[in-house]
């Protein structure tokens, strides 16, 4: 039943960290490239396109959410585990997630960069 | 890619992994707070350490989020996982500290990861791999009088704001 528990929290961790990067990457493709934009417009309208955006805020609630997730995960299971798992879970969905929301070319080197850092950080962390 | 984009990815990198170890080290010092004792999270906020580790974690976020304002999600996070090998390799050279067979066959698949995306082009999702800026995009075209992009919702919104008076 603890193994159960832990590894629902790792699953939970995972989502709601590809749904915070997601959701953050979304805003920022909608605010536009900050260069130049603060180049042609100014700080300040960097400034109020990011704080004017709702995706922003929702990315990081979704990423609050993983953080007490994680926080009430540690408490079940060792650092060990949850960490690198939740952290590699969280890279390969945020490739089926950036390919499918964001309409991301996920190409075949995108792909590998992918898993080979989600198995290096779970071998790193582990 | 533009130099100055490199800079910002490895800011990134840098200043996540610099912050997540003096975060680290500070609350060490702290010890164990309670959320039932909020003083006790003041007072952890005040650890030298704690703050400069918050700080350099604000300018991570900002730097990330620079960083996904022009570039695909799938290419920042491996771009920028060179941070766990940071702190791998600072736990050897500079805190002495022992890393197994394990870890270093970590490093070699991070490392290789990142390389597999080097040199591939950094944005995909509205400019289908030519590496421009929306908003240059979207300028030129109303220059040309030619129509926006067909992905360039965004590109339109800032064209309008910028572009015209």
């Amino acid at each position: 039943m603890k193994h159960a528990y832990i590894w629902g929290g790792i699953l939970t961790i995972a989502f709601f960290s590809v749904v915070g990067d997601v959701l953050l990457a979304r805003a920022m493709k909608q605010v536009g490239d900050v260069h130049a934009l603060w180049r042609s417009a100014g700080l300040w309208t960097v400034v109020s396109r990011v704080a004017s955006n709702p995706n922003i805020f929702m990315g990081v609630a979704a990423m609050t959410v993983a953080f007490f997730t994680l926080l009430f995960a540690l408490s079940w299971g060792d650092l060990s585990l949850v960490a690198p798992a939740a952290a590699s879970l969280t890279f390969i969905g945020n490739a089926f997630a950036a390919k499918i929301f964001l309409h991301e070319k996920v190409d075949r080197r995108r792909w590998i960069a992918a898993v080979l850092v989600a198995a290096g950080v779970a071998l790193l962390a582990g | 890619m533009t130099f100055r984009k490199y800079l910002v990815l490895a800011g990134v990198t840098v200043f996540g992994a610099a912050g997540d170890s003096v975060l680290s080290h500070g609350m060490k010092q702290v010890g164990n707070i309670s959320i039932h004792d909020l003083p006790s999270l003041i007072f952890a906020v005040m650890n030298p350490y704690v703050a400069i580790g918050i700080l350099l974690l604000l300018t991570f976020i900002v730097l990330n989020m620079t960083a996904l304002s022009w570039a695909d999600l799938t290419y920042v996070l491996p771009a920028t996982s060179m941070g766990y090998v940071l702190l791998a390799l600072s736990a050897r050279f500079i805190l002495h500290e022992q890393v197994s067979l394990t870890r270093w066959l970590g490093i070699v698949l991070i490392s290789g990861g990142v390389g597999f995306i080097a040199g591939s082009p950094a944005l995909t999702s509205h400019l289908h791999g030519e590496e421009k800026s929306p908003l240059l995009a979207a300028k030129g075209a109303a220059r040309n009088g030619a129509p926006a992009p067909a992905h360039g919702t965004h590109a339109e919104e800032v064209v309008s704001s910028v572009v015209e008076p």
